[in-house]
Formats: C-alpha cells, structure tokens, sequence
C-alpha cells in the first residue's frame, strides 16, 4: 500500500499524459513533427515556472508530502513536479491544437489551409498545421 | 518574498502581457484559445483537487487568500485547490501556447511557403 501512495503525484502526471497524448493521433496532429517548436514553447515556459517554484518552496508557500512522492529530489522539489512543468504545457498545446483540428473540420476545409491561395504549393503535399490560421501576428 | 496570491496575479498579467504586446499571438482575443482553455480548466480542477484534497501539495496560510485549511469549496478554495492556482494554470497554459503559436509564426516566416 504504502509503495502505491508514493506514486501519488506521479499517478496525476500520467492521467494528464493518457488524457491528452491520443488526441495528437486522434485528430492527426503535427505537434511532435515540430520537435524544435516544441521545445522553444516548453522550455521557457518550464523554466520560469521551476524557478518561481523554487522560490515558492523556499519561502514556504508551498511544500510536497515525502508520502505521496517518489524519494528522488533536486534543488528540494520532487521529480514529479519538474515533469509537471513539462507535461501541463504540452498538455495544453495538445488541446489547443486539437481545438484548432475541430474547429477546421467543422468547416469543411483541409486543416489550417490559408485563405484562398493564388497558386498551389510546389512540392510535396502541402503541410497543415504550421502557421495555423489564428496564428499569425496580426 | 510576496505572497502567492500576488505571484499568481503577476503571473496572470504577465502571461496577457506577452501574449498581446510582445509575442503578438493575442490568443486571449482568439475563440480556439478560450475553447481550449475552458476544457483545460476542468482537467485542471480535477488532477489540482488530487493533488491538494490528497495534501500532496500543502499550502502556507500565509501565502495564500484562504486559512490553509484544506475544504472542497470556500475559505479561498476550488475542488480542495487555492484559487490562487487557476491563475497559476491559466499562466501556464496560456504562455505555452502563446510560445507554441509564436514559434511556429517565426518558422512560417523563416521559410515561407508562398502559395
């Protein structure tokens, strides 16, 4: 029993993970073709957080059960909550895209294709999901 | 150090900020984003109530709006969770995305594909 409850907060991280990871075969999607993109949304994001975190843990806003986490720690905080910080975001981008993947369908164009295009794409099949239409700066 | 409550503001504003002056992905003013989030949010309060009715997480009474004791609803609480933490989430989620849009703008600019 005892062993189980250690896993506690790993349980949480591996719910989010089952929740969301099929959507991205589900609705096709092109997050993890985009390793590089992936990494600069995540990795800033992540690295912004763990430090508010460390601070929080320091200042005693917050801490974690021993009980309920695996034993590793680093600078204080359990593992667990590091792989939150990538887990959550990634999470997040999952959804958004498959939002976006839904909200093309329903309108019964090809995902993310651009308005109107004066000339076809030379090349291979022309890509969706970059750039998608709610996208850009504007 | 300030409190929770403040951090998670700053962090709120901070994100908003980002989103619509300096990466220019105004997410917040896109129907997608809010879609996205208000499923978000939900998961959010469910795996944020395990964590927090659990105490694997505990909170400092003085970091935070409600007393420190851990309830289902009130006493500056939602689903066991400080409120403070759906502002600490939509932060996060929302610079995720905004990082994740605005990384793919700049990919899209930097090999355009005419057509």
């Amino acid at each position: 029993m005892s062993s189980w409850r250690h896993l506690s907060y790993a349980a949480m991280l591996a719910f989010v993970l089952l929740g969301t990871l099929p959507l991205h075969h589900y609705y096709r999607l092109r997050v993890f073709r985009q390793p590089l993109r992936l990494l600069a949304a995540i990795v800033p994001v992540a690295a912004l957080f763990v430090a508010w975190d460390l601070m929080a843990t320091s200042a005693g806003h917050w801490r974690f059960d021993p009980a309920q986490t695996i034993a590793g720690r680093l600078w204080g905080l359990p593992l667990e909550e590091y792989a939150f910080f990538v887990v959550v975001p990634l999470a997040g981008i999952l959804t958004f895209e498959a939002v976006q993947a839904v909200g093309s369908q329903r309108r019964h164009v090809p995902p993310t294709a651009p308005p109107a295009p004066p000339a076809p794409p030379q090349g291979p099949t022309p890509t969706t999901q970059d750039g998608s239409p709610k996208a850009g700066p504007r | 150090m300030i409190s929770y409550t403040v951090a998670a503001g700053i962090a709120v504003v901070v994100a908003v900020v980002l989103d619509l002056f300096i990466l220019r992905t105004a997410l917040v003013r896109a129907r997608a984003w809010w879609a996205a989030y208000s499923i978000v949010v939900v998961f959010q309060l469910v795996t944020n109530g395990w964590l927090t009715g659990r105490g694997i997480v505990r909170y400092d009474a003085d970091a935070i709006i409600g007393s420190g004791r851990i309830v289902f609803l009130g006493d500056g609480r939602i689903v066991y969770a400080p409120v403070e933490d759906l502002a600490f989430g939509f932060a996060l989620v929302l610079l995720s995305c905004s990082l994740w849009v605005w990384a793919g703008a700049k990919a899209g600019a930097a090999h355009p594909r005419k057509g």
